[in-house]
């Protein structure tokens, strides 16, 4: 059809062709609207925890599509069932479709077999958030730790994951490491499966 | 020094960071379910995102300034314009067109085709309320008032309530002349 707008009208957005996922926003535009998530979100909490923990679930909500999302797009549909698989999914696929890169690295737990991390030097979430003293420990990245937990979930992997500043040598700025930690079933599964 | 000539939006949007509009559109879609969660009110929800949008809008004009080199705007009808082809395109990387112009000059209408805000988003039944994306509303406020116009911005067209483009109404109430903080003679 000719002359025909941009979004047509679908009766149900269900039927709209999936874009190829190429349009950009500028970063800030995306700054912006993080900082005011996290400002709204620290008016209805006490504690830091509780904070962290809303950021989380927002991010676990947008996991959850990304995942759908970039399985329908990126891999034709086909579903990882190891867990190296998921794990170079989420470091790769979905760390270069969200931040525009892969994840800096990707390493098992020395400690604990059940728990991996993904490192970044600087995540972008985290660009133009500078935390106060009285803060303590508190990580924006606590919203990207949502998206891997709610990438893995929804992919049936259940773990719990959390963000953590981890000071490096010679850098001013510390490296954020996204620590997850498999749930039992999940080793299980994986061991089961040879 | 000869004074820089505005750049384009274009040029602009080529020159910043950008990142996935997937990350922006999912981002902002789970803001609208959190607040959705929190107020339970579909006018309430309405009127927090006009004022997180406002929040945005008085710093992001600052961005603006800076980036643009715009030069101050004549009229009205000049703001709109950049609005439209400079400040929209520069952040969400998508334009709009000016049209409904009243015969003072004080009324506008901008008309985006495209919105990153909407994509994979349908409106529920129990939401048909809700202005989605009244952040916008709210950026487009609170950045003219930093320059001094105060401003009513209505959704007068949405997409997701089934019309064929995203409209909003741009109002200007008026001009309000900076202040000059200090009093000279003191």
């Amino acid at each position: 059809m000719i002359g025909v707008g941009k979004m047509k009208l679908y009766s149900n957005v269900l039927d709209r062709p999936l874009s190829k996922g190429k349009q950009e926003v500028s970063l800030s535009a995306f700054a912006f609207l993080f900082s005011e998530m996290v400002q709204y979100n620290q008016t209805q909490v006490d504690n830091i925890a509780e904070l962290e923990r809303r950021l989380e679930d927002a991010g676990y909500a947008v996991g959850a599509r990304v995942l759908e999302l970039l399985c329908h797009r990126e891999k034709g549909n086909r579903r990882e069932t190891r867990l190296l698989g998921i794990l170079s999914f989420v470091h790769s696929t979905v760390w270069k479709v969200l931040f525009g890169k892969v994840a800096d690295s990707l390493e098992k737990g020395t400690e604990h077999e059940d728990e991996y991390m993904i490192s970044e030097k600087e995540l972008l979430v985290n660009r133009f958030i500078s935390i106060p003293k009285d803060m303590g420990t508190f990580n924006c990245g606590a919203f990207v730790a949502g998206i891997v937990r709610g990438v893995l979930d929804n992919a049936g992997f259940p773990a719990v994951v959390t963000a953590h500043f981890v000071p490096v040598e010679g850098q001013q700025r510390p490296r954020t490491t996204i620590l997850i930690k498999f749930a039992e079933e999940v080793l299980r599964r994986e061991a089961r499966l040879g | 020094m000869p004074p820089v000539a505005p750049r384009s939006g274009d040029a602009i949007f080529a020159s910043v960071e950008r990142v996935n509009a997937e990350l922006f559109t999912l981002t902002y879609g789970a803001i609208v379910r959190q607040l959705l969660t929190d107020l339970e009110e579909v006018e309430e929800v309405n009127k927090q995102l006009d004022q997180m949008g406002y929040n945005i809008g008085i710093r992001l004009i600052d961005e603006f300034l800076a980036k643009s080199n715009v030069a101050r705007c004549v009229d009205f009808k000049e703001t709109a314009e950049v609005i439209a082809k400079v400040g929209l395109k520069m952040f969400l990387g998508v334009t709009a067109t000016v049209t409904n112009w009243d015969t003072e000059g004080t009324t506008c209408s901008l008309v985006l085709e495209d919105n990153p805000l909407v994509d994979f988003v349908e409106l529920p039944d129990n939401c048909q309320g809700l202005y989605y994306c009244n952040i916008l509303s709210g950026v487009i406020r609170g950045a003219l008032e930093m320059v001094s116009m105060k401003t009513e911005v209505t959704w007068i067209r949405d997409m997701l309530r089934g019309d064929d483009a995203f409209e909003m109404q741009v109002k200007l109430l008026k001009q309000v002349p900076e202040e000059y903080p200090y009093k000279d003679d003191e």
